[in-house]
């Protein structure tokens, strides 16, 4: 067992959301669990995943790579997605994306060496009018991430 | 916020999402009557279409036809979806009525399900606001407990189940037929219509699809009347509707507006422009809509039919202002390439054809463009234009076909000139599309 019983107990209640013999539906609930668990979505997490639902792994590794928030590499122990997309941009998105690649010393799809921070470029997060936005670990949503807001953000994580 | 709001209106507190507060504000009314009244289908369905609501998630189709297009008939499950997959860039209205105000959603699902027999329903949310999936989770487990939804609703023998699905970041599935897909738990990759959804949606049942503000309306239309709605905005343009407005304005945010109200008075709301600079151009309705320069979109009304006489679509409602320090050509690549990025590839013009574009607005940009470039980007985008098994395809294309229309002199001059017709100075005070100069 690759899972707590906590993590599968969740997934049994994603999967009663769905008509009984339907229970693939819940793959992409099951997979963002499964991440949460455990960082990030190795083939066989993928695969336990896949036989959890009874479903091919070929099938539930489809969805894994398809979604754009599913982490197929292991990632740092915070992953911040800044959307840089035109709206954002337009209220400083880039400035922003650009000052933690500056404060972290790394770039885009890149791990800082200590294993803490990976940096990813985003698209439109549904949150335009709150610019800079960044995500953290998919989960939290950062608004009007100015530098000092920004700065706050990382002296906070830094700590965990 | 203004004064005519619906669905935004009250929003006050922090607990305006919480059942009790919804009630308190006249939530459920609509609903209840309908239970006790037993109001035929028929009923709900015309006063929909006496109210002109229009889906509010893009396309604009009335949304009291849609509903009338269910097969009365059919034996086993129907389903309804609600579109809270919301990533068309510059949209961000559906967050906030999830956030503010779930119930008003929720309400307009369970009106639907009783006018349309359907028996189950899933709200697909946006994968990147996680929270307020899990407070739409909540909200739901709320309106269970009150006996609102699940079996008997209200005492009545009508039943309805309704859960929250949530995305993982593919903008494509904002696409109906992409949803339904995903909520299948496979790959969002749109299907070839026909069928459609009304006979051949979920699980290949019989499926209708609205937006979240779609839905969020529905209860204000039953409660108020479909013509009391529709004389909120004008013939053919019923109602209110939520404008998310974005870019270079000192308040951006959500403004909920009747239809047929001047663009000029929303720009006044949000503020006018940062740093009291000029209106260079605004996208109207989600980045998938023509760009208008400022001296046509200062005379339009917003409302479907003025936006689409002026050259565009109101699409989602979400209006990006651009002011006069903004490169036009850098704007475009930006768009471009988020388009390329999210193609499902299915379709070859799709697939080849977005990056195509990409590519040429990007060498353009970056001082590399050829002579022959702009009528390369028109022919590509024509031939992406109606080829496609799905909206994105034209979705990647309008935009390319509205920037060289109206900018097609700043595309010229940075061929020309290796550079900007916006100086460099007036860009890096305004703009902020850039950090480092490299234009
Ligand atoms: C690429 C693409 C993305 C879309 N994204 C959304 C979306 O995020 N939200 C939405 O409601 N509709 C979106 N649509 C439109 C839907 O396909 C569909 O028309 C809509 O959900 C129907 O609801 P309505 O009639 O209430 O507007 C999108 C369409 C395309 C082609
Ligand atoms: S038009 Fe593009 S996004 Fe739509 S189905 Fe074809 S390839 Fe996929
Ligand atoms: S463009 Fe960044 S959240 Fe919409």
């Amino acid at each position: 067992m690759i899972l707590t019983p906590e993590t599968l107990q969740e997934f049994d209640r994603e999967i009663a959301k769905y008509p009984a013999g339907e229970q693939r539906s819940a793959v992409m609930a099951c997979l963002a669990l499964a991440q949460r668990e455990l960082g990030w979505l190795s083939p066989e997490t993928i695969e336990f995943v896949a036989n959890y639902l009874g479903m091919a792994p070929i099938a539930a590794w489809e969805v894994a790579s398809f979604y754009n928030m599913y982490d197929l590499a292991p990632v740092g122990r915070h992953k911040i997605t800044v959307c840089t997309n035109l709206p954002c941009a337009l209220s400083g998105g880039v400035h922003a994306a650009e000052y933690l690649k500056k404060k972290l010393g790394i770039g885009f799809d890149e791990t800082t060496p200590d294993g803490k921070f990976t940096l990813k470029e985003g698209e439109c997060m549904g949150a335009c009018g709150d610019a800079p936005v960044l995500l953290h670990n998919n989960h939290r949503m950062c608004s009007f991430m100015t530098k000092e807001r920004i700065d706050q953000l990382l002296a906070e994580l830094e700590k965990q | 916020m203004s004064a005519h709001a619906l669905i935004l209106a009250g929003l006050d507190g922090d607990r305006t999402w919480r059942l009790q507060d919804y009630v308190a504000r006249g939530g459920y009314a609509a609903l209840k009557k309908i239970v006790a009244e037993k109001t035929p289908p028929d009923a709900i369905i015309a006063e929909l279409k006496a109210s002109g609501l229009r889906g509010r998630g893009g396309a604009g189709f009335p949304t009291g036809l849609k509903w009338s297009f269910m097969p009365r008939a059919f034996p086993g499950d129907k389903y309804l979806a609600c579109n809270s997959d919301e990533g068309e860039p510059g949209t961000f209205k559906d967050r906030d009525i999830l956030r503010y105000n779930p119930h008003a959603v929720i309400e307009g699902m369970i009106i639907g399900a009783w006018a349309m027999g359907c028996t189950r329903g899933y709200n697909y949310i946006h994968g990147e606001i996680f929270e307020i999936y899990r407070r739409f989770e909540e909200a739901l487990a709320e309106a269970r407990a009150a006996g609102l939804l699940g079996r008997n609703i209200l005492g009545s023998d009508f039943s309805f189940e309704l859960f929250a699905h949530h995305g993982y970041g593919a903008y494509i599935c904002g696409e109906e037929t992409a949803l339904l897909e995903s909520i299948e738990g496979k790959k969002g990759q749109p299907r070839f219509k026909p069928p459609f959804p009304a006979s051949f949606g979920i699980y290949g049942k019989p499926t209708t699809i609205n937006n979240t503000e779609t839905f969020a309306s529905v209860p204000f239309i039953l409660g108020m009347g479909g013509e009391a709605f529709l004389n909120l905005g004008k013939p053919n343009n019923g109602g209110t509707k939520i404008f998310s407005i974005s870019g270079h304005v000192n308040r951006p945010g959500n403004y909920e507006l009747n239809l047929g109200t001047p663009f000029a008075e929303l720009l006044e709301l949000a503020g006018g422009i940062r740093g009291g600079r000029k209106l260079k151009a605004v996208i109207p309705g989600g980045s998938s809509s023509p760009v208008l320069p400022a001296n046509i979109i200062m005379d339009c009304t917003l409302d479907y039919d003025a936006i689409s006489k002026a050259g565009s679509m109101l699409g989602s409602g979400a209006v990006i202002v651009m002011d006069e320090s903004t490169c036009m050509v850098k704007a475009l690549e930006r768009l471009s390439y988020f388009y390329h990025e999210e193609s499902c590839g299915q379709c070859t013009p799709c697939r080849e054809g977005t990056g195509w574009l990409y590519r040429v607005v990007h060498r353009i940009e970056h001082g590399l463009g050829r002579p022959g470039d702009v009528d390369l980007l028109k022919s590509v985008a024509g031939n992406i234009m109606g080829r496609t098994i799905c909206a994105l395809g034209d979705a990647a294309a309008m935009p390319v076909q509205g920037f060289v229309k109206h900018f097609g002199d700043e595309f010229a001059y940075h061929i020309e000139h290796k550079q900007c017709l916006v100086p460099r100075g007036v860009q890096d005070a305004g703009s902020q599309i850039y950090v480092s100069p490299s234009c």
